[in-house]
C-alpha cells in the first residue's frame, strides 16, 4: 500500500499525544502522577496536529467534518467522533489543573480520558484491521501493535514532561521501559504473523480460472500503470525492507528501553536529555515502523496484475 | 447513509460475463469510458492522454490471463468491473455517507458532493472496482449505467448499460439475478456461474461464466488411450506416426 506521508506523521504522532493521554490519565487514578497542566497541553497539541496532518491527504479537506456522520458502520468516523469527543474530558482535566481543583473530580476526569484515548487509537487500527483485501493489516496482532506503539510514545512523553518540572519520574521512565519491552514483542508477533499468511485468496480464487489450472498474466489491461497499481500496489525492495525493519527495532523500541531505564537512575538534568533522546529515537523510529506497516502492505488486486502477495 | 439497507427491494442488477465469448477486444471498456466520461460520474479524468505514459480513471479494464497448461491450457481475457456485492465493505467503510447500496435494485453508487476522497473505500474493495480521480478530489466507480438503464430519453432498446451495448461477441448480459426466470439468472444456472474470491463473503452480483472446455482437448483424452486402433485405421495411425 503507498505510504502516504500525511497519515504516517498523523498515525504516529497523534498515537503518542492519545497515549499519553491514556497512561497519564490512567497514571492519575492510580496515585503515579501529579495533576499538571503540561501534559494535557502537550497531549492535546499533538493530537489535534495529527488530526489536521491526516485531513492533508484528503481529496476535498473541506468536506472532513461530513467524516463525523457515519460511525454506526464506519471505524474511519468512529475514530473521528472519538478523537475529537476526547478533547472533551481532556479540557476538563485541564481546568481541574488550571484551577487547582482536586480530588475525585481530575481523578474520573482522567479515567474517562485514558478510556476514550484507549477507544480512540482502537479505532484506528481497526481502519486496518477490518480490511480483508489486505492479509498484512487484517492481523489480529495489528490492534496491539497500534495500541502497544501508542502506550510507549505516551509514557515516554511523559517521562520527559515529568523530568522538565523536576517531578519525580522514575516510577514513569521504568513504565515506558516496560511498555517499550512489551511493543517491542507484540510488534515481533505481528511480523512472525504476516510471514505466515492464512489467506486462501489467489490468482486462481480471483479469476474463478484455478479449475483450468495455474493462472498466469498475460496482457495487462493497460500499457502504463494505474491508480490501483499505485496506490495498492506498492512495491519495496526486500533487503531494504529488512534493513528498515531493523532501523524501526532499534530506533522504535530497543533505544527507548534501554534510555528509558537509565534515565530512571539519573539526576533530573541529564535524566531529561536521556529521556528526550528516547523519546526521538521512539518517535523516528516509529515513523519508519509505519511506513513499512503500509509498504510491506499488499493489496489483493495486484492478484489481477500478476503479483505476488508476499510481503 | 453507508450502513447497508435492511430491507432489499426486489431487484439485484447487475452482469453476467461470458469469459466463453469474450475476445479481448476492449470495446467494452472504451464504451464504458466514452458514456460514462459525458454522464454522470463524468468526468473521468485522464493525465498525459496522448503522451507517452497516460493514466487515468477508468471503470471496466480488461485482463488477459493464461490458466493451466498444455492441450488443456486457455488464454482467457477477462474484463474487470465493480460487481455490486450484496455485502460491499466499499461502503460500510465511507466516513461521510458518500457511498451506499441502492435498496430498490442494488446499485453501488458514490455521492460525488459528500466524498472527501479518503480512499478507504478503494482499500476496502478487493476487486478494484474503485478509482481516484486525483483531479476531481472524489471516488468513483461503475454506476451500472443507472443514467441509461432507467433513461426514458433513450429508445427502450438502449436502456442497458454502455458496455452491455458495445460487445460484439454478445459476451456481456444485464439483468435482475434476483429473479430465477431472468435470462441472466438462468445462464447462470445452466453454465455454472460463478463469483470471483467468494471465500470473502462480499457476495457480488455480478458473475462469470466460465470457459467452455477445449474441444480438442476434449478429444485428445480419447486419442492418447491404451486402446490401439485395428485393421485399416491401425495400419493408418502407424504408418502416420512414422
Amino acid at each position: 500500500m503507498h505510504p502516504a506521508f500525511s497519515v504516517i506523521v498523523f498515525t504516529v504522532v497523534s498515537g503518542a499525544g492519545f497515549g499519553l493521554m491514556a497512561v497519564y490519565g490512567l497514571g492519575l487514578v492510580l496515585g503515579l502522577a501529579t495533576l499538571s497542566a503540561w501534559p494535557p497541553i502537550i497531549a492535546g497539541v499533538l493530537a489535534a496536529v495529527g488530526l489536521l496532518s491526516s485531513m492533508l491527504h484528503l481529496g476535498h479537506p473541506e468536506r472532513a467534518w461530513r467524516a463525523f456522520s457515519q460511525w454506526r458502520s464506519s471505524w474511519l468516523s468512529r475514530e473521528g467522533v472519538l478523537s475529537v469527543a476526547t478533547f472533551g474530558p481532556l479540557a476538563l482535566l485541564l481546568a481541574c489543573a488550571w484551577f487547582g481543583v482536586e480530588g475525585l473530580l481530575p481523578m474520573a476526569a482522567g479515567l474517562v480520558l485514558a478510556a476514550m484515548a484507549v477507544a480512540t487509537v482502537y479505532a484506528t487500527a481497526m481502519i486496518y484491521a477490518s480490511l480483508k483485501p489486505v492479509p498484512q493489516w487484517h492481523d489480529s496482532w495489528v490492534v496491539p501493535v497500534y495500541l502497544g506503539n501508542a502506550f510507549t510514545s505516551g509514557a515516554l512523553l511523559w517521562t520527559v514532561t515529568a523530568r522538565a518540572l523536576l517531578e519525580p519520574a522514575a516510577v514513569v521512565a521504568l513504565l515506558a521501559a516496560v511498555l517499550a519491552l512489551l511493543a517491542l514483542l507484540v510488534k515481533l508477533a505481528y511480523w512472525r504473523s504476516i510471514a505466515n499468511p492464512t489467506g486462501t485468496t489467489t490468482a486462481e480464487t480471483a479469476t474463478g480460472l484455478g479449475g483450468i489450472g495455474k493462472v498466469r498474466m498475460l496482457d495487462p489491461p493497460h500499457t502504463s500503470e494505474n491508480y490501483l497499481l499505485k496506490e495498492m500496489g506498492y512495491r519495496v525492495a526486500r533487503k531494504h525492507a529488512r534493513k528498515l525493519r531493523r532501523v524501526a527495532v532499534g530506533l522504535g523500541y530497543v533505544a527507548p528501553l534501554l534510555l528509558a531505564l537509565l534515565s530512571a537512575f539519573l539526576s533530573p538534568t541529564p535524566g531529561l536529555i536521556v529521556a528526550g533522546a528516547a523519546l526521538a529515537a521512539n518517535l523516528l523510529g516509529l515513523l519508519v515502523e509505519r511506513w513499512l506497516f503500509f509498504a510491506e502492505a499488499k493489496h489483493l488486486v495486484v492478484l489481477y496484475y500478476g503479483r505476488d502477495l508476499a510481503a | 447513509m453507508t450502513s447497508l439497507p435492511k430491507e432489499r427491494g426486489p431487484k439485484s442488477l447487475g452482469l453476467v460475463i461470458d469469459l466463453d465469448r469474450c475476445v479481448g477486444c476492449h470495446a467494452c471498456a472504451t464504451a464504458c469510458k466514452e458514456w460514462n466520461a459525458g454522464g454522470i460520474a463524468g468526468p473521468l479524468t485522464d493525465h498525459e492522454p496522448y503522451g507517452a505514459d497516460p493514466t487515468g480513471v477508468w471503470f471496466n479494464r480488461i485482463h488477459t490471463f493464461e490458466a493451466g497448461d498444455g492441450g488443456e491450457g486457455r488464454t482467457v481475457h477477462f474484463p474487470r468491473s465493480c460487481l455490486h456485492c450484496e455485502t460491499p465493505a466499499c461502503v460500510t467503510v465511507c466516513p461521510t455517507g458518500a457511498s451506499y447500496k441502492r435498496a430498490e435494485d442494488g446499485i453501488v453508487l458514490v455521492n460525488e458532493d459528500l466524498c472527501i476522497g479518503c480512499k478507504l473505500c478503494s482499500w476496502a474493495c478487493p476487486y478494484g472496482a474503485r478509482e481516484f480521480d486525483d483531479h476531481e478530489g472524489v471516488m468513483k466507480k461503475c454506476t451500472l449505467c443507472v443514467d441509461r438503464i432507467y433513461n426514458e430519453n433513450l429508445p427502450e432498446e438502449d436502456r442497458q448499460p454502455a458496455c452491455v451495448m458495445a460487445c460484439p461477441a454478445k459476451a456481456r448480459f444485464f439483468g435482475d439475478l434476483s429473479d430465477p426466470a431472468s435470462e441472466v439468472s438462468e445462464l447462470v444456472a445452466a453454465r455454472d456461474g460463478y463469483d470471483l474470491m467468494p471465500e470473502l463473503d462480499y457476495r457480488p452480483t455480478n458473475k462469470y461464466l466460465p470457459p467452455r472446455r477445449c474441444m480438442s482437448a476434449a478429444g485428445q483424452d480419447e486419442a492418447t488411450g491404451d486402446e490401439q486402433p485395428a485393421g485399416f485405421l491401425g495400419w493408418l495411425d502407424r504408418m502416420l506416426s512414422r
